[in-house]
């Protein structure tokens, strides 16, 4: 099965109101260019369940988020992702805000098909009191209270990935595939960007294999974008753009905020938006980070 | 090994900090920012090397990393994968001591890094989010570290958002008792305290060189419960100090604490 597909072939298949799940973490391996295909849409109402970094503050900046589920959303050096701030602070989206952990366990629940896992994280604090759709229940085999976290289904996911076959076998070389492997699972249907589209073949070699951490059912369509997680790092290939991030976060003080840095830089297309940022040498020039 | 005069304040709470990890035995200590970070790395090159710690990206390393660029013929020590996903299925084993800055820390010990003021809805001041603090709190021990100690972090009432458990009777989880928080060591540029006193109230443990128990109690919103006798944090020792140089050769420590102040403002300023 041939799954390769246009990013606007994976944008055709969204619909306005849609749980989408986003992997990656803060500024780490996001699917920014499919990200970018949903800022050139018409779509809105979006429900965005993320370990969040800029892929949120854009979203919401733009109008096209409805709710977010979120335990942070960060750019990490710049601890506090100015445009989901101002999504906040203005009460321009709802929101359930959950554990780090919680989300997890959510996302495992959606990929097992349970109604939720149990578990005691959430107790004692807002998690419990602040998310009316989270419920705390008896056990039957303790006489202890459980939250128990609902599983996050999802309608579609997003990933970006280090290399991919038209198959949609995934390979992330990076030191963490972070949740991945679950929003994978947790969606309908899951969408992957890739740096490099590669033969079958190359996963034969089994220290290769190893690095791919779901099976191609799990994977609905691959798009061949290189250099398509940037302004986030796709360890090893690249680091995150801290120059384009700072000038990304200076643009949320502006008047023109968000509209004055999609002028500037998205384009109409992922090439233009490329030859705004310096093109894709530049992008896989990008240093990594040291933490 | 002789006491050094000679030190700053960051130096003073870094060991200090690194007491809480001393009886963890093998437990992963997570420090996050630079201070916490040197005092679980002291901790493990000295009082417990059976502590684990990560490179906080994905691989847990038997000799912690020093801070910052490291050259380009560094190789960490590396002993196995340890991924986000993993570090879960290890906090809720509870063989993880964390130590944490938050924005808010009220009487009880619940813990805020998610919004402040104004409503949930519509926070006046977003922050982090929960992050992991409400797994880490009620799955394993956990300290925290206050660079500047005063009424807006250690609050009157209660935090606007509860991120993390607390030693709070009105929110016990049934079937729990207040025993099973565990909240060691908060170590701020005042002092040290934890919430051994009556009923788990926060209480003085030592005030740093130069700090009174009435200046401690001027910056914090709610009663500590000072002791007839508190002791002076004890000053770094010039071994301690030659491994904290070595495990922050570009001296990030000296910008954690507004002037980077000495330890010992009798033994003269060093900054």
């Amino acid at each position: 099965m041939d799954k390769r597909m246009s990013a606007a072939d994976v944008v055709a298949q969204l619909r306005d109101g849609m749980t989408i799940g986003i992997g990656g973490w803060g500024p780490r391996r996001k699917p920014m260019a499919l990200v970018r295909e949903i800022l050139r849409s018409d779509l809105k109402d979006l429900t965005i369940v993320s370990y969040g970094g800029a892929d949120v503050g854009m979203l919401c900046a733009a109008g096209k988020v409805k709710k977010v589920v979120f335990a942070f959303v960060s750019l990490d050096f710049i601890p506090l992702e100015p445009y989901f701030r101002q999504a906040r602070q203005s009460g321009a989206i709802e929101v359930m805000e959950v554990d780090e952990g919680m989300m997890l366990l959510g996302l495992r629940a959606a990929a097992w098909g349970l109604p939720f896992i149990p578990t005691e994280v959430g107790l004692g604090t807002d998690i419990v009191t602040r998310n009316p759709d989270i419920k705390v229940i008896d056990s039957p085999y303790d006489d202890k209270e459980w939250v128990a976290m609902p599983a996050l289904k999802l309608d579609v996911s997003l990933i970006h990935v280090d290399r991919a076959d038209a198959r949609g076998v995934c390979q992330i070389a990076g030191p963490d595939h972070y949740m991945d492997d679950w929003y994978a699972r947790a969606a309908d249907k899951t969408f992957v960007s890739c740096d490099e589209l590669v033969e079958t073949e190359f996963f034969r070699d089994p220290a290769q294999a190893r690095l791919v951490h779901w099976e191609r059912a799990a994977t609905t369509g691959v798009v061949h974008i290189p250099g398509g997680a940037h302004p986030s790092s796709c360890n090893p290939l690249y680091g995150f753009d801290v120059p384009h991030f700072k000038a990304y976060a200076a643009s949320a003080k502006e008047e023109t905020g968000i509209q004055g840095y999609l002028d500037q830089y998205l384009g109409a297309s992922e090439e233009q938006y490329q030859q705004n940022v310096g093109g894709l040498d530049a992008i896989r020039s990008i240093e990594l980070p040291t933490y | 090994m002789t006491a050094a005069t000679d030190y700053t304040l960051a130096e003073l709470c870094i060991v200090a900090a690194s007491k809480a990890f001393e009886n963890d035995g093998e437990v992963l200590a997570t420090g996050i920012g630079v201070i916490p970070r040197l005092a679980a790395s002291l901790a493990m090159k000295t009082t417990n090397p059976d502590l684990m710690m990560t490179d906080s990206e994905a691989w847990l390393l038997s000799e912690p990393n020093p801070l910052g660029a490291r050259g380009e013929d560094f190789a960490q020590a590396n002993e196995t994968w340890m991924g986000f996903s993993r570090i879960f299925d290890n906090v809720w084993s509870g063989r993880r001591h964390a130590m944490l800055g938050p924005t808010q820390i009220d009487k009880y010990g619940q813990s805020n890094t998610s919004a402040l003021g104004g409503t949930y809805d519509k926070p006046k001041v977003m922050m982090l989010g929960a992050r992991g603090f409400p797994g880490n709190s009620i799955s394993h021990p956990n300290s925290f570290f206050v660079p500047s100690h005063n009424t807006r972090v250690f609050m009157d009432g209660e935090c606007d958002f509860v991120s993390s458990i607390g030693y709070n009777p009105g929110r016990l989880p049934k079937g729990h008792s207040l025993e099973d928080i565990d909240i060691r060591l908060v170590v701020t540029d005042l002092c040290v305290m934890d919430f051994g006193g009556p009923d788990h109230q926060v209480r003085l443990v030592s005030l740093h060189p130069g700090i009174t128990a009435e200046q401690v109690q001027e910056n914090t919103g709610y009663p500590i419960h000072i002791p007839d006798e508190v002791p002076t944090t004890a000053a770094p020792t010039e071994e301690q100090l030659t491994i904290i140089a070595a495990m922050d050769p570009h001296n990030q420590r000296a910008y954690q604490i507004k002037d980077n102040p000495a330890g010992d403002p009798a033994a003269g300023d060093r900054s």
